[in-house]
């Protein structure tokens, strides 16, 4: 019977399957960092048990950890005991871990590609929701909650009900100085928050095949924001190409045996989708949100909903909350910050576009610009091409790795009331620090929002 | 896992669409290591004011409303996979969410924490809130045996879903990893097939 790549993937890891419908699946790969592991290790710890398969879990620090002076012990005590707390975990239970200041460390969905433990046909789960951002290579990767994260590392197993699958396919063109994060924040806006609750993604058509992996990565990391399990999009030649010689990659005879493998992972043309959406690359044009969760996006030079529809109250808070009207346009509003970084855009590709386009620019006086690599690899990449170079003769300030002012967990934070150009994945209430406001956006037209100091349309500045 | 059966109670009353974890429970406030102690921080940004004053006009500040049980609009739980959310509903009292849609990670993580999700009719959900708000007094009955939600003095009631399996596991106090761990066997049984097809 013709399969998804979903079903295909899903059914070669089904341990067992429980009475009422469940299923243990097995998982390959397991990455943890230091925000929703500690408890997990210490349910492990209360039931007397180990980690089944050590090394199948990667440990890292990336939510709590400053982005300057990372040399130096982090200053606030909460965070440093986290911190702490994962490496004694890591050491006690012999798990790898890339910790703070080690030349692997980094984002957890930046490092797990860039060093080739994400591959093709695995499953792979972290306790954070944009895991769904391995997805691009063919895999079914997903966020999972701390009791969750603990029952892999005491069996390398999780109990859990098949998502409906769904298909969205992209085709056509993107037109000059639209990227991938305007491609998903597209979808976003158009199913809504929860439109993908119960389902996992597939992304095809042509538009996403000419997406580069960091790309295809964007694309599958917001999955999430629209409820989505995950994404996933099957591999091909990008995706090989990619992962050849990355440093956990098969080698060898074993490289040839896997790409075989990998070929044969794609949906059967009859294969059926619970549902099927339809795109055209050329409708897509650099977005923005304008509320607090990224299904209130829209193109840039577009209108503000006149109203919320079927629920007036969230909407009117929503509003209330980012300082804006009804009806209003956003084009030329002034901003005060500018954040490139998260697990979304703060890849190598990312930096590159940034730095071409802001080389021989400089920011707005009125803006503050953090740039925030995400990995120690994409910093180091970053300053071999000179980037950095090119940053700070902008005015933007080149950081450490880390998830940064994404979440308003560390110590970067956006001041309440300020706005903030974002290439992170979430403009929640608060995400960025109490009372900020989260403007979510690509690369480029966050790095236009720096050089004008306002909302502006990144097309006429390229 | 605690024992769940029935809860009758009064209810919060949340009607808001989309509630998202950072809501429920802000990332500044992850730092801990343990899992209690999160309640102090539930909706904290709503709760308190940047001054650290109580928000007369949110609900967990008005003291007619009381209850084990919170009634929450659309889409509850939406963004990070944080279990902290649950932790924090759970720590600051509440053993059931009703909404009429929840995001799929913190259903799974609330039910893995004892905390009952019950997913209702939209049609349903305003008549939990068109009865609550006529009297914050009114008892709500949620049984998981019978896998009924009722308003009591009305007698309004409606079925919810639940895996078989989850329904199990919270009516005996079991959590998946007891489940898990009595399947090593299988376990490796599967890696030693795995490993012979590569």
């Amino acid at each position: 019977m013709a399969k998804t790549l979903f079903d295909k993937i899903w059914n070669a890891h089904v341990v067992t399957s429980v009475k009422g419908g469940m299923e243990v699946l097995y998982i390959d790969r397991h990455l943890i960092h230091e925000v929703t592991s500690p408890q997990a290790f210490a349910g492990l710890t209360a039931r007397g048990i180990g980690v089944l398969r050590p090394k199948q879990t990667l440990a890292t620090a990336d939510h709590n950890v400053p982005t300057v002076n990372q040399h130096l012990p982090i200053a606030e005590p909460l965070s440093r005991f986290q911190v702490d707390k994962l490496s004694e975990n890591c050491a006690r239970f012999g798990i790898t871990l890339y910790g703070l200041g080690h030349p692997r460390q980094g984002i957890v969905h930046v490092i797990g590609p860039e060093l080739g433990i994400t591959q093709p046909g695995l499953t792979m789960v972290c306790g954070d929701s944009h895991t769904s951002t391995h997805g691009a290579f063919g895999c079914i990767a997903f966020g999972i909650g701390t009791s969750q994260v603990e029952q892999v590392l005491a069996s390398q197993c999780l109990l859990l009900s098949r998502p409906k699958r769904m298909r969205i396919t992209v085709d056509g063109l993107l037109g000059k100085g639209v990227l991938a994060k305007d491609i998903i924040l597209h979808i976003i806006s158009r199913l809504s928050a929860a439109g993908g609750t119960g389902y996992f993604v597939e992304y095809a058509g042509s538009a996403i095949r000419a997406l580069s992996m960091e790309g295809r990565m964007t694309v599958c990391n917001m999955s999430i924001e629209m409820g989505a399990r995950g994404g996933l999009i099957a591999p091909d030649e990008t995706t090989f190409a990619y992962l050849r010689d990355r440093p956990f990659a098969p080698t060898g005879e074993g490289w040839v045996r896997a790409e075989a493998g990998w070929r044969n992972l794609f949906s059967d043309d009859d294969a059926h989708f619970d549902r099927e959406l339809h795109f055209r690359a050329e409708d897509i044009e650099p977005m923005l949100t304008y509320g607090t969760n990224p299904g209130m996006a829209m193109a840039v030079g577009g209108q503000i909903p006149a109203d919320g529809g079927d629920n007036p109250a969230s909407f009117d808070k929503s509003l209330h909350y980012m300082g804006l009207q009804p009806g209003e346009r956003m084009l030329g509003k002034a901003i005060q910050w500018v954040f490139i970084g998260s697990c979304t855009n703060s890849r190598i590709e990312d930096l590159r576009l940034v730095a071409e386009f802001v080389r021989g620019r400089h920011k707005a006086e009125t803006v503050r610009v953090l740039v925030v690599p995400g990995s120690k690899q994409v910093e180091a990449e970053a300053r071999a091409e000179g980037l950095d170079k090119i940053f700070a003769a902008a005015g933007f300030e080149f950081r450490e790795p880390g998830c940064s002012a994404c979440l308003g967990m560390n110590e970067d934070k956006i001041p309440s009331g300020e706005y903030c150009v974002s290439t992170s994945n979430r403009n929640f209430e608060g995400r960025q620090g109490p009372g900020a406001r989260t403007i979510l956006a690509s690369p480029l037209t966050a790095a236009a929002a720096a050089v004008t100091g306002r909302l502006v349309d990144v097309r006429n500045l390229l | 896992m605690k024992k769940f059966t029935t809860v009758t109670s009064t209810a919060v009353p949340l009607p808001n669409e989309d509630i998202d974890t950072d809501q429920i429970i802000p990332a500044r406030f992850l730092k801990a290591t343990t899992r209690e102690g999160f309640g102090e921080n539930l909706f904290r940004d709503w709760r308190y004011g940047a001054d650290g004053r109580p928000q007369p006009d949110f609900v967990l500040n008005n003291s007619l409303y009381r209850g084990e049980i919170l009634v929450a609009g659309r889409n509850f739980g939406c963004g990070s996979s944080r279990e902290h959310a649950a932790w924090a509903l759970a720590d600051f009292g509440f053993r059931v969410v009703v909404s009429s849609f929840f995001a799929d990670i913190f259903a799974a993580n609330a039910l893995n924490v004892g905390l009952l999700p019950v997913k209702v009719s939209d049609p349903f959900l305003q008549q939990l809130l068109a009865a609550i708000a006529a009297d914050p007094g009114t008892a709500i009955t949620v049984d998981l045996k019978g896998e009924r939600i009722a308003i009591d003095a009305t007698g309004e009631s409606e079925q919810f879903a639940i895996d078989p399996y989850k329904k199990l596991c919270l009516l005996n106090g079991y959590d998946d990893i007891d489940y898990l761990l009595n399947l090593k066997g299988e376990i490796e049984a599967f890696e030693a097939r795995m490993a012979g097809r590569q």
